[in-house]
């Protein structure tokens, strides 16, 4: 079976921590790295594991579009507007790591399968891949009128790109937990935590649940969803049972009865970042899932 | 000519002290009477700022934007303030805010964090509204760390840069260190909001006043998160009786806060046992009722549950951690309980 060749436009955090896990795939085979500046540490990186790289910036990849099938792209929202359209008119597909919302919004538990026929996927955040798995398996029980997270990450972990728009995060995040996550009305809060030693990522999602739950039903969904994520990011858990709590609450979505609050931990698997940042290693695994599905779907479904 | 500006934050921290539950008819009477007595701004939002509104924070009972409307419409000289907390609120609930009429935005950040506030400041310019940067939990930043956060606000076109206690935890020489640092290397002008859990809230504003501050937070009878902030009624009368002129009328501001603002919760002022220990343990006093609530519900103490967030270091936002400590301390007292048996 031969691997598909993919290139990553971005040498920052995110790029390089993809770098790594991109290496240890079976299905997609990493064949340039792209930056612009000469300096960079990730750039430097990846020449010492032997891979092409590039400062000149995204051109470089353009030109030799026809070696490439995939694009990962991990600069920032407002770059990526740019490279999009020439990526599509070079035919290459692209996994989106930035939070620039073209593509379809996609987790890889919740509707991969719907999308990897897309030529643009969007990742929408750290916050988002770690939280609307747990939103979709409580709203496939029930009713969720209103869910709302709270992501706290490592203040070291958070580089300029998150940090000058942060809006961004919590906008696109706040769409995913209704769009993807099943919620009528969503809530996105991010916390930056800038305690030493570094904090691991926490997220506490919590869902009201409309009439007629079934609590058992809820908490299985949930531990059931969690199992999955951790297949693929195998720092991602619960830290205790699923809490609810009977009371009335006036939620934006409406007067709910009762909620379920989940408090998830994600430590990282210490690839370029270490473990605490877990928010850089959950967008990365799941560009590495959503990459290998697309390369099989364009391989005619065989693996 | 008043020595410095004061802003007056009932409407808004005290909507901790509430759990976020003011409705219209408290906010109208409220700003009316501080109106009348001189206040030049007041604040009015939810406790953790526009967009606060969350399973997360509580809810509030009214539209924040509701009640900042008619806030507008019963001040006759003052201004209104909003405060937003990046990544809690967004740049809509900005653009909301000025709509309803507000003028000062109150940028609030971790005192690590200024820099994801320089969009908001930016959007606060484009509205028209005098902007200020607000660096929280400064008790947990040296005062040379906290100069150059203040630094960065400054290079983004704030009005001011306020120095924050939000868990009461200075001492006068903590404010003092703080406020001078800051005012040596900012071009705008410095605020500072102080909390009362150490009893220190007028002591510190007083002393910040010495190191040159040019604006004072207070809240009327001290109704705000923890044991509640500087009680602007109070701060009044002590800086008119040390010869500071405020601008405001204090026994106007005695009738407020006696009248108006007392009746909405008699009980505060009180230092308690709580009060004093978030001051003590520098943590974040928005915490306080939520901590309590979250003793009650999984049968631990409220004292344990303060100690223990000071020690995991827990910045201001993050509530949810009150949950993880409370669940945790009664797994650990259950297992005690096992293991003594």
């Amino acid at each position: 079976m031969s691997k598909t060749a993919c290139a990553i436009v971005g040498s920052g955090n995110i790029g390089t921590d993809l770098m790594y896990k991109l290496q240890r795939s079976p299905h997609l085979e990493l064949g340039l790295v792209v930056g612009v500046d000469p300096e960079s540490d990730g750039l430097a990186k990846a020449r010492g594991l032997g891979i092409d790289a590039t400062h000149d910036g995204v051109d470089v990849l353009l030109d030799r579009a026809d070696e490439f099938s995939i694009v990962f792209e991990a600069t920032s929202a407002w770059v990526h507007r740019q490279n999009a359209p020439r990526y599509a008119e070079a035919g290459l597909k692209c996994v989106d790591l930035t939070p620039a919302k073209l593509g379809p919004l996609v987790v890889p538990p919740v509707n991969m399968g719907a999308n990897v026929a897309a030529d643009n996927v969007n990742l929408i955040t750290c916050g988002g891949q770690a939280t609307t798995p747990i939103i979709h398996a409580v709203a496939r029980t029930c009713e969720v009128p209103y869910a709302e997270i709270v992501s706290t990450v490592a203040s070291l972990s958070a580089g300029p790109g998150t940090r000058q728009n942060i809006d961004e995060f919590t906008t696109t995040t706040s769409a995913a937990l209704s769009e993807v996550g099943g919620a009528r009305y969503g809530k996105a809060i991010m916390v930056l935590n800038p305690a030493d030693p570094p904090i691991l990522m926490r997220n506490t999602v919590f869902c009201a649940l409309g009439d007629g739950y079934d609590r058992d039903a809820v908490a299985n969904s949930i531990l059931a969803m969690v199992d999955e994520v951790s297949q693929y990011v195998p720092g991602y858990r619960l830290k205790s049972d699923p809490v609810f709590d009977e009371d009335l609450f006036h939620t934006p979505g409406g007067d709910v009865k009762a909620r379920v609050v989940a408090l998830l931990e994600v430590e990282g698997a210490g690839d370029y970042f270490p473990p605490y940042a877990g928010n850089l290693d959950i967008m990365t695994a799941s560009a590495v899932r959503v990459g290998e599905a697309m390369a099989q779907s364009m391989n005619g479904g065989a693996s | 000519m008043a020595r410095f500006r004061l802003t007056d934050s009932t409407l808004r921290d005290g909507s901790h002290a509430v759990a976020h539950q003011f409705t219209e008819d408290q906010v109208r009477r409220v700003v009316s009477s501080l109106d009348a007595a001189g206040v030049p701004v007041i604040e009015v939002s939810h406790g953790d700022g526009v967009g606060g509104s969350s399973f997360n924070y509580g809810f509030s009972h009214t539209d924040e934007m509701h009640l900042i409307r008619a806030a507008v419409e019963e001040a006759k000289q003052a201004k209104i303030a909003v405060l937003m907390v990046p990544g809690i609120g967004t740049k809509d609930d900005l653009r909301k805010a000025a709509d309803a009429g507000a003028t000062v935005a109150r940028i609030a950040v971790h005192c690590t964090e200024a820099d994801i506030s320089q969009q908001h400041i930016a959007l606060a310019g484009e509205l028209g509204m005098e902007s200020v940067g607000f660096l929280m939990m400064a008790s947990m930043i040296s005062p040379e760390g906290l100069a150059e956060q203040a630094q960065l606000l400054d290079s983004y076109g704030v009005g001011t840069v306020y120095v924050v206690d939000s868990a009461g935890a200075m001492t006068i020489d903590d404010a003092r260190r703080r406020v001078s640092a800051v005012k040596k290397v900012v071009s705008c002008q410095v605020g500072i909001h102080a909390h009362n859990n150490l009893s220190l809230a007028v002591a510190n504003s007083l002393a910040a006043l010495e190191e040159g501050v040019d604006q004072i937070d207070g809240c009327t009878t001290g109704l705000g998160a923890g044991a509640g902030n500087c009680p602007t009624e109070i701060l009044v009368a002590a800086c008119e009786k040390s010869g500071i002129s405020t601008g405001i009328d204090p026994l106007g501001i005695m009738d407020a806060a006696q009248d108006t603002v007392r009746p909405i919760r008699p009980d505060q002022g009180v230092i308690d046992r709580d009060g004093l220990l978030l001051g003590y343990a520098g943590v974040y006093a928005s915490f306080l009722l939520h901590a309590k609530r979250a003793a009650e519900r999984y049968g631990v103490d409220t004292k344990d549950i303060l100690l223990e967030l000071g020690e995991r270091k827990v910045v201001g936002g993050q509530e949810d951690m009150i949950i993880d400590v409370a669940m945790e301390l009664q797994r650990r007292a259950a297992a005690a309980q096992v293991a003594g048996q």
